[in-house]
């Protein structure tokens, strides 16, 4: 204890320049907001994108003078270039998964609440912490830069297939634009990996005293168990990454075999794009879940506290959370059902894929049942979360049927993979992303936001994502293709082009929808009502520490933890919750047994 | 429809502005709050737990509803024999996924409502039931087990078919951007080819050395039999494409330095799908869109797509597919060259 409070005195002797305190941070609360402040920026550039080529399929003969002002030369009096579109989308893909709902969300919320939630001082190491960012920040400005290149950026789908993505002769997004695609991608796999090890690092090591495995909050175990899942998967992806970069620049042929594009005839011969496809889906669906876990777990605490309930069988959340990582890693072949694999491993990935459905139905009903009976606190981040259960039931049944490999054949590569994964995993991660900035935002600044702005926030943001989701899967069950410029060179879709328009306006209200948000969000930072230490009337350790933040996180000493984190309406209470840092009363039985 | 929507955005929009420059006014306070005005009051609770109550049966509506609207737009009824065991295998998975849906989600919003914050009330304590969990782990899992294991089986029969004829051989090549067919000719086995052999009229590299490939028929418009297994076998030329014709159920990547392949038997000819009742609606209802934006009617006919991003015109790789009757089949045949014929 003694050291505890010595160490924590020496870092308020240091003085703290601008620079230390905002830029070159090792404070894990500081990086939290970093990560969350580029998210948002990145997420803003990814939203747009989609409405710029929701433009062009809701209206594809239309001019958009707009498009002339955003891509320039791509855009010939206001009609998008082919290659143009391709090129939006997998930088829209790209964004999305990896810089919004992996760097923006595991990162802001790992990095915020870790330290906060087990009770340490900060991370086990501040300074891999601040690389961590700045890793993620680089890739973030590669990234972008790329879109600028003139050659146009990357192109090949945000999963980059060889050989297209190796062969600047088969698209001009495939030259300088990949390069520096895969650069950035290095540099943010850098980023995860140096993240991620520091988080499962500190949750192992630096938990105060009482704060055993068993009693950590669930966004704790959470974000714990998706570090772990970027450490094993994220190396995959690098590697996958690294071949290709041989491919591409030093004749190598992992992936390249009997090839004749642009007129020529290439030497290689005996390598295989499967081999890439296996590598990066071995990366790829452990992604989802490295998207997914974070927001389930912010979902798992905000629905609790706001229900003032416990959150209904906590070891069965924590089980299913264990269950999911481990056999998101044996699944990836469902991505792959009509490469021309063995037929017999097709077998097997749709059995290890619907096994998936057991623990996912787990976690959805236990979220039902910590609803019921309780006296439901319905803050926007409580909205938020109920949207998140609402997307992950919806999204998660038609994996049943993407997941059988049989069914597969007809819609893999359709609209209603894009409907799909949107809904279960896009929306439902922005959702848990929604729900833990409106609920932590007090505690990363001091500040409360509006709530009836995250009200109509929450509203319209509902309305148009289910607005432009659902309708996809009836494009893609009547056989629509995914990745297509345009929908009428095939007179057979002709008939789908209202549902394209209904889709491009929901696409569109929705972006106004975060119009609010933003305001909301920097308007608050700044300006908004200073808030309370427990807002919400929170059991969790983060809502001990004072409001200004201080560096190491507690005045004094660490609080010793006493309880697990849901004794909400307790019997026996006189209050409705009772934080983890209170000691058991005479005669009163510990929960979460 | 249209413009109604339109409309609804403007005035949300509109609704949403109002919103913020009224907040702007009565936020400009910056004292410390009372504990209370930061959560949600009674009221709140009350009027959001009643929206979200509404938002939410409303998607379900939507969700029943879209289905009348939009069902008829989905493909019709499948021309291959293994799409037929699909489209039953899709129909009761639907149906399965449906009810848990129409379940799951009204309940989820009933709660909202019924459940919503109100003065005074207590939750109820729960930390957990063994019962009931593990009668939510059970259930799902017994069902579960039923749908793979009926995947399972379909997967096995479409992979692995067993025919009681030998299937006609045909070989689609995919390059940016079209593709080509290659009919193994009447030895029914496709010569070796490469893209190293390919050469003014050789156009997707059959080795002219070797004497399999003289009788192989290269088209760019596909007739098959109806009734009769087909092999087909897949190659791609540059980047990775993808076959996928949505009326056979058939789909499967094209790969550059690999030949992949997938054996079906259409069950329905051309001619027959046009009379088929839900084609021809669907096929008037397009003409009407058609026709008003001045464009030549349509005809129903099977399509090749790719389906597998590989550049700029990915959007427009087609080849059409008659299916006819075995007559019709031969005499086909008898019309085109062969390879040998061609050099
Ligand atoms: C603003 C709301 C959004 C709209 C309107 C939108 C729309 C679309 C559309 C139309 C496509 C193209 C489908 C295709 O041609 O294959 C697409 C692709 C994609 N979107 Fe979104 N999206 C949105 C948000 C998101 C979010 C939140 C995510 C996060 C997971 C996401 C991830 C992706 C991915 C991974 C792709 C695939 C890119 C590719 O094909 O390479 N999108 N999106
Ligand atoms: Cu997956
Ligand atoms: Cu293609």
């Amino acid at each position: 204890m003694a050291s505890e409070v010595q160490h924590h005195e020496e870092h308020h002797h240091h003085e703290e320049t601008f620079l230390t305190k905002y830029v070159f941070s090792m404070d894990h609360k500081m990086i939290g907001k970093q990560f969350l402040i580029t998210g948002i920026i990145m997420g803003l550039i990814g939203m747009g994108m989609s409405l710029l080529f929701r433009l062009q399929l809701a209206w594809p003969d239309t001019s958009f003078p707009i498009l002339d002002t955003f891509l320039g030369k791509w855009s010939d009096n206001g009609i998008m270039d082919p290659n143009m579109y391709l090129a939006l989308v997998t930088i829209h893909g790209t964004i999305m998964v990896f810089f919004v709902l992996t760097a923006g969300l595991s990162g802001t919320f790992s990095n915020l609440l870790i330290p906060l939630q087990i009770g340490a001082r900060d991370m086990a190491s501040g300074f891999i912490n601040m690389l961590s960012y700045w890793f993620f920040f680089l890739s973030s400005v590669i990234m972008v830069a790329s879109i600028f290149v003139p050659d146009g950026p990357a192109a090949a789908g945000w999963t980059i297939y060889p050989p297209l993505s190796a062969l600047p002769a088969a698209m001009p997004g495939s030259g300088m634009g990949m390069t520096l695609w895969l650069v950035s991608m290095t540099l943010f796999i850098a980023s995860s990996l140096l993240g991620a090890l520091n988080y499962i690092v500190t949750v192992l090591n630096l938990r105060t005293k009482g704060m055993s495995m068993t009693r950590l909050p669930l966004t704790i175990w959470a974000f714990f168990v998706t570090a772990i899942l970027g450490v094993l998967s994220f190396p995959v992806l690098f590697s996958a990454a690294l071949l290709l970069l041989f491919d591409r620049s030093f004749g190598t042929s992992f992936y390249l075999s009997d090839i004749l594009v642009g007129g020529e005839v290439l030497s290689n011969t005996g390598g295989s794009p499967i081999l890439y496809e296996h590598l990066f889906w071995f990366l790829g669906h452990p992604e989802v879940y490295i998207i997914l876990l974070p927001a389930l777990g912010i979902t798992s605490e905000v629905i609790a506290t706001n229900s003032r309930k416990p959150i209904f069988g906590y070891r069965a959340m924590v089980g299913s959370i264990l269950m999911i990582a481990f056999l998101s890693f044996i699944v990836w072949g469902h991505h792959m059902f009509v490469t021309g694999m063995n037929p017999f491993l097709g077998t097997v990935f749709t059995f290890t894929t619907l096994l998936i459905a057991i623990p996912s139905a787990v976690k959805a009903f236990n979220y039902l049942t910590t609803l019921w009976k309780g006296n439901l606190q319905l803050t926007p981040a409580m909205l938020f979360s109920i949207g998140l259960v609402s997307t992950f039931i919806t999204g998660g049944l038609t994996g049943i049927i993407l997941g059988d490999s049989a069914l597969d054949i007809n819609v893999h590569d359709t609209y209603f993979v894009v409907a799909h994964f949107h809904i279960v995993m896009g929306l439902s991660a922005i959702f848990g992303l929604f729900a833990g900035v409106y609920h932590w935002f007090p505690k990363m600044f001091g500040r409360m936001m509006i709530r009836p702005l995250g009200y109509a926030h929450f509203i319209l943001t509902f309305i148009s994502a289910y607005g432009v989701f659902y309708p996809m899967h009836f494009l893609g069950l009547a056989g629509l293709p995914r990745r297509y410029y345009t929908n009428t060179a095939f007179p057979m879709f002709d008939n789908l082009a209202d549902i394209n328009v209904i889709i491009s306006v929901f696409a569109i209200l929705g972006g106004i929808a975060q119009v609010i948000f933003l305001f909301n969000f920097f308007y608050c930072a700044f300006r908004g009502k200073r808030a309370p230490q427990n807002p919400w009337r929170s059991n969790t350790l983060e809502w001990t520490t004072p409001v200004e933040h201080i560096h190491g996180n507690w005045p004094g000493a660490i609080p010793e933890v006493h309880r697990w984190a849901y004794d909400y309406s307790k019997p026996g209470a006189k209050e409705d919750f009772v934080p983890q840092i209170v000691p058991l009363s005479e005669n009163e039985e510990p929960s979460g047994h | 429809m249209m413009t109604f929507l339109i409309i609804l955005v403007v005035a949300l929009a509109a609704v949403a502005l109002v919103q913020i420059v009224r907040i702007f006014e009565v936020s400009n306070t910056l004292t410390p709050a009372k504990e209370e005005d930061n959560r949600p009051s009674h009221k709140d609770n009350d009027i959001q737990g009643k929206i979200l109550f509404v938002l939410g049966m409303l998607f379900v509506v939507f969700s029943v509803w879209s289905i009348f609207k939009w069902g008829g737009y989905i493909l019709p009824v499948s021309a291959s024999e293994h799409g037929l065991e699909t489209d039953r295998l899709l129909w009761i998975t639907m149906a399965v996924i449906g009810f848990v849906f129409l379940i799951t989600q009204p309940l989820l919003f009933w709660f909202v409502y019924r459940f919503r914050g109100i003065k005074g009330r207590k939750a109820t304590y729960m930390e957990h039931n063994n019962k009931l969990e593990l009668l939510w782990t059970s259930v799902p899992t017994v069902v579960l087990a039923i749908i793979i294991t009926y995947g399972i089986i379909t997967w096995g029969n479409i992979m692995n078919p067993e025919f009681e004829e030998e299937p006609i051989v045909v070989e689609l090549y995919a390059k940016q951007f079209g593709w080509q067919a290659r009919i193994a000719g009447e030895d029914n086995v496709l010569g070796n080819a490469n893209v190293r052999f390919i050469e003014g009229i050789n156009s997707i590299g059959i080795d002219p050395n070797d004497l399999n490939g003289l009788d192989d028929i290269v088209t760019s418009e596909l007739m098959l039999p109806v009734g009769k297994p087909i092999l087909f076998k897949f190659r791609a030329q540059d980047v990775i494409h993808s076959a996928y014709i949505p009326h056979f159920r058939l789909q499967m990547n094209c790969v550059p330095g690999t030949v992949t392949q997938f054996a079906f038997t259409p069950n329905k000819t051309t001619a027959e799908m046009r009379r088929d009742p839900k084609v021809i609606r669907q096929i008037s209802g397009i003409n009407e869109i058609r026709e008003a934006k001045g464009e030549e009617p349509y005809e129903f006919d099977f399509v090749l797509l790719c389906n597998k991003i590989c550049g700029a015109a990915h959007y427009n790789m087609q080849m059409k597919i008659v299916v006819g009757t075995e007559e019709e089949y031969n005499q086909w045949l008898k019309e085109q060259t062969t390879f040998a014929e061609s050099l």
